[in-house]
């Protein structure tokens, strides 16, 4: 691989780490909070823009660089559903800055930090590099759910966070050096067992068992999710939407590329544990969500019921990899559009309150008193739920195929069971806000309207995709096909 | 008549009527009032130019989603321009009903009817089974809207049971959709929801028995039969009127338009095999249907249990396998939504004058409505089966239809109008006749604008009580795709 053909390839990610370097050193000269924000806000959309010249190097195929990283079309995809996600949060980020006295800038550091990281988690393809990723957006992430640092909830969540995914992080690394004491490589398509059969190999099944422990913490899947609902809770919403968001699609980019190119899946047993792991998530994720009256509690729970979903698209891979893949980037594209509303919604409606307004009966009748942020929590509660006219209809949809189409007939019988479940909770939301509101409820002004602005936005990004998905599909299904699976 | 257009008619006066709020509050009543005669017209336009060389009025094929073969098909044929022309004629009677009713947010009021109506019109035109889908989920949410918005005292409670009833079934006939879709795409090779390519899938009669149920679980609930009617009740009471209107007269309607559109041409064999299940069912709706509207002292809720009883002719037609009973239940649709409509709007009207719904609150009303009375007993005797009525059509001939299959069935059926008389002439008694309750307050009898969608309605159960011949031919040449 010629040496320029990898620069173009690897554009994104050299535009990202220059424009981090750029407001760090800005930060340094002189802290000013807009200037910050405008570097953050260029360089990310810088980087999204240089996929286009970069699309270009990669051909028909791949570009791989070393063994570490393979970046193809799919990466892109995922790349830049993540950098519009930060985007979103560094925006909304900045009204919620913008409350603050002290210490702003760094926000935004931590910020392009772990969009850099996400960054290389769908690019990985060997274990390094996945825990280079991993890791730098973790230790981002430590500090950005600590941020305020004044109030308690989020120097507790941030320190849970920190011992809990320090926790994950070793049973990954461990699970890591078991498979490679049974296949001596450390790349995904080296890590089957040497002689290449998988029976009897316990260093590989040992190594597995750590390995998926490890990233069902991060996915914050049953029964690894005890941490979640008090993390997300804790963190400021415009940080938990982009945990909730980024750092699971990150984990599910990357996992994805190791079941394909490791072929992992053919062992009956990783298979089995996964699809357990599947169905104790949707249901349990679900019937927790029900007991919630926290609003980001409550989104935690239904957040953990979402990935138990997604692994669905993960088990399909071994039959259907292209099918894995689509499924996979629809289904995060809605996932995205309608997490990154709902947590939106409470951080906009708590720009001028001391606390976060994130009981479920704060949002009563929000329709009548606020009618944008109303509106768009009904959108995206609706959508959670997987009902038409929004994109989280084709997101189910396109689950229920890959369940059928791998003829997982266990994993959609949990899937149903989940989203009727899920319907009653996620309704609940829709009944507190079209309620009535209470005689003293004070009409909600004086909001930001760049906040109301990307709310509205996400908004009519869910009903668009709902309506018209095609040439989301299409465009999804061409890039899958073009990298090759 | 492109029924897109109608479609988008439908939606965009939804949110023209939203807006119209901010002029005036009577504004949206008007833009829905106008809109909905405008399409009624419409649709007679187009009925009375008759169908085309294939037997359709319109039809429109566009590609939608071509990754999965799904489609924007449209076609209206007889059956589906009957209840195209109800859904557009009873959106007129809903929103009279309900002209003084809402006291807030008239425009949002307005914008959900009109969009429930389109998700209907979408639901009985749609030959794509994904768009079927699709506008059958669509319906739900104003729907939902309408009972959890406006709905009476025990609203939040019905509007979830309802919602979660119909989801819940929905998401089996989900699976079952693409679980056919997917077969036929191993068998045949194309993928696509159209529902004629789907109709001739070559299914095993295992897989065939397994798919059918997912779709017949859906229709049912939303028909609804026993025994999963039980959202019905609740979710009528609780509804103003013009969602009680909407639901008893249409939503119902979709149900069984699934059964006889769905379930039994596509899954021909296994619905055959089906029927004792599918008539037992029917035939337990009637019986334990209007067992329960007798002991009610609830009006709606009388009139809601008398609906599960009329669905289950719909049922006993449709699993008789023949014409007539295919036919019949085609008439019963079209007359029980005259009907219900009727005496929903009418439990509505005096909700609105007595505020209440009690029936031990009420009696001798005659004497201080003598109109309403009048009106009440007309649409009382035609839901009862009284000949020379809608209702008596299509009853009559379901039960000529399944007397072929089933003598014994028949037989229960057929007491199930008995037990209609009993229940419908004690609603009568107990609120309009007998002794003038004295605690009742003074209250005005139907003014022009209530009996003029009255005498609308009684003048569609004669035409179709005595002229059923209109209908049973536009649908006759229908019935071989239908049953075969």
């Amino acid at each position: 691989m010629k040496l320029a053909t990898m620069f173009q390839a690897g554009l994104p990610y050299l535009v990202l780490t220059g424009g981090l370097l750029v407001v760090m050193i800005g930060v340094a000269i002189k802290r000013t909070h807009a200037v910050a924000a405008v570097l953050t806000i260029v360089t990310l959309i810088a980087t999204t823009l240089s996929h286009i010249v970069a699309y270009s190097a990669l051909g028909d195929g791949a570009v791989q660089i070393d063994s570490m990283f393979k970046i193809d079309g799919v990466a892109y995809l995922f790349n830049i559903l993540f950098l519009l996600a930060a985007l979103v949060v560094a925006f909304l980020g900045s009204e919620f800055l913008n409350r603050r006295i002290r210490f702003k800038e760094e926000f935004y550091l931590l910020l392009l930090c772990a969009t850099l990281g996400s960054l290389v988690l769908p690019a990985a393809v060997h274990f390094a590099s996945l825990i280079l990723g991993l890791e730098i957006v973790g230790i981002s992430l430590y500090a950005m759910i600590a941020y305020p640092e004044k109030a308690r909830p989020p120097l507790e969540a941030g320190l849970k966070y920190l011992v809990l995914s320090g926790v994950g992080s070793t049973a990954l690394l461990f699970g890591m050096a078991m498979i490679y004491a049974g296949s001596g490589s450390m790349e995904f398509a080296n890590s089957l067992p040497s002689d290449g059969s998988i029976e009897g190999q316990y260093f590989y099944l040992i190594g597995n068992a750590f390995f998926w422990s490890g990233i069902a913490f991060k996915l914050s899947l049953v029964p690894f999710h005890i941490w979640t609902p008090d993390v997300y809770h804790g963190a400021p919403s415009t940080v938990t939407a982009f945990l909730a968001t980024v750092s699971k699609g990150a984990v599910f980019a990357v996992v994805l590329r190791y079941a394909i190119e490791g072929n992992v899946l053919d062992s009956g047993n990783v298979q089995f544990a996964l699809s357990v792991i599947a169905c104790v998530s949707m249901v349990i994720g679900n019937l927790l969500a029900l007991l919630q009256t926290n609003l980001k509690r409550l989104l935690a729970y239904s957040s953990i019921a979402h990935m138990g979903y997604l692994l669905i698209a993960l088990l399909i891979v071994e039959s259907n990899s292209a099918l894995g893949y689509e499924t996979l980037i629809l289904y995060l594209v809605g996932y995205f559009l309608m997490t990154l509303a709902a947590f939106g919604v409470v951080s906009v409606l708590s720009m001028n309150q001391e606390q976060e307004l994130d009981s479920i009966d704060s949002v009563c009748g929000l329709l009548w008193r606020q009618p944008i942020a109303g509106a768009v929590l009904i959108v995206s509660a609706i959508s959670l739920a997987g009902i038409p006219l929004t994109i989280g209809f084709f997101a189910k949809y396109y689950l229920f195929y890959a369940g059928i189409d791998g003829g997982m007939w266990t994993l959609i019988g949990a899937l149903v069971v989940g989203s009727a479940i899920g319907i009653y909770y996620y309704l609940r939301i829709v009944f507190t806000a079209i309620k009535r509101p209470a005689e003293d409820a004070e009409a909600m002004t004086g909001l930001p309207w760049t906040g109301l602005g990307i709310l509205a936005f996400l908004g009519l990004c869910m009903l668009v995709f709902g309506i018209y998905p095609t040439n989301l599909i299409n465009l999804i299904q061409n890039v899958v096909q073009a990298s090759g699976f | 008549m492109n029924v897109l257009v109608l479609i988008l008619l439908l939606l965009g006066a939804g949110v023209v009527a939203w807006f119209s709020e901010r002029v005036s509050t009577k504004l949206p009543n008007w833009i829905a009032l106008i809109t909905f005669v405008a399409t009624t017209l419409w649709v007679l336009v187009i009925w009375f130019n008759g169908p085309d060389a294939a037997g359709l009025y319109a039809s429109l094929r566009h590609e939608w989603i071509p990754r999965f073969g799904i489609e924007l098909h449209l076609r209206v044929d007889a059956l589906s321009l009957m209840l195209i022309g109800l859904t557009t004629f009873l959106g007129i009677i809903a929103v009279v009903s309900s002209w003084t009713e809402t006291k807030t947010r008239h425009g949002f009021f307005q914008f959900n009817i009109l969009w429930v109506m389109a998700g209907v019109v979408g639901v009985f035109s749609a030959f794509d089974l994904f768009l079927f889908f699709f506008f059958w989920e669509v319906m739900l949410i104003p729907m939902y809207f309408l009972i959890a918005i406006w709905g009476h005292e025990d609203k939040e409670y019905a509007s979830m049971k309802f919602f979660l009833f119909t989801q819940i079934s929905g998401l089996l006939m989900l699976v079952a959709i693409v679980a056919l879709v997917w077969i036929n795409y191993n068998i045949s090779g194309t993928l696509t929801f159209d529902y004629f390519e789907l109709k001739n899938a070559n299914l095993d009669s295992a897989t065939a028995r397994l798919l059918m149920l997912g779709f017949f679980i859906a229709f049912i609930t939303k028909l609804p039969s026993v025994p999963v009617h039980t959202w019905l009740p609740d979710a009528h009471t609780q509804a103003p009127t013009a969602g009680s209107v909407i639901l008893a007269g249409i939503l119902l309607k979709t149900g069984a338009y699934g059964i006889i559109r769905f379930v039994v041409p596509m899954f021909n064999e296994a619905s055959q095999e089906f029927w004792i299940w599918g008539m037992s069912l029917g035939v337990v709706s009637i019986l334990y249907g209007g067992y329960l509207a007798y002991s009610q002292t609830d009006f709606k809720r009388l009139v809601a249990y008398s609906s599960i009883a009329h669905m289950g002719f719909i049922l006993v037609g449709v699993y008789s396998f023949s014409k007539l009973g295919t036919q019949g239940a085609i008439i019963t649709m079209i007359a029980h939504g005259f009907s219900t409509a009727a005496l929903f709007m009418m439990a509505g009207a005096l909700q609105e004058r007595l505020h209440t719904r009690e029936m031990s609150k009420m009696g001798g009303l005659w004497v201080r409505a003598p109109r309403m009375g009048a009106v009440t007993m007309f649409f009382v005797v035609a839901s009862v089966g009284m000949p020379g009525l809608g209702n008596f059509i299509g009853e009559f001939l379901v039960l000529i239809g399944a007397f072929q299959k089933s003598v014994v069935l028949t037989v229960f059926a057929a007491i199930g109008i008995v037990v209609a008389a009993v229940y419908g002439l004690s609603l009568m008694q107990r609120s309009f006749q007998g002794v003038p309750n004295p605690d009742v307050p003074k209250m005005h009898d139907f003014a022009f604008r209530e009996m003029s969608v009255m005498v609308l309605l009684m003048i569609a159960l004669v035409w179709v009580g005595i002229y059923p011949q209109s209908l049973l031919q536009m649908t006759a040449p229908l019935l071989p795709g239908l049953l075969d």
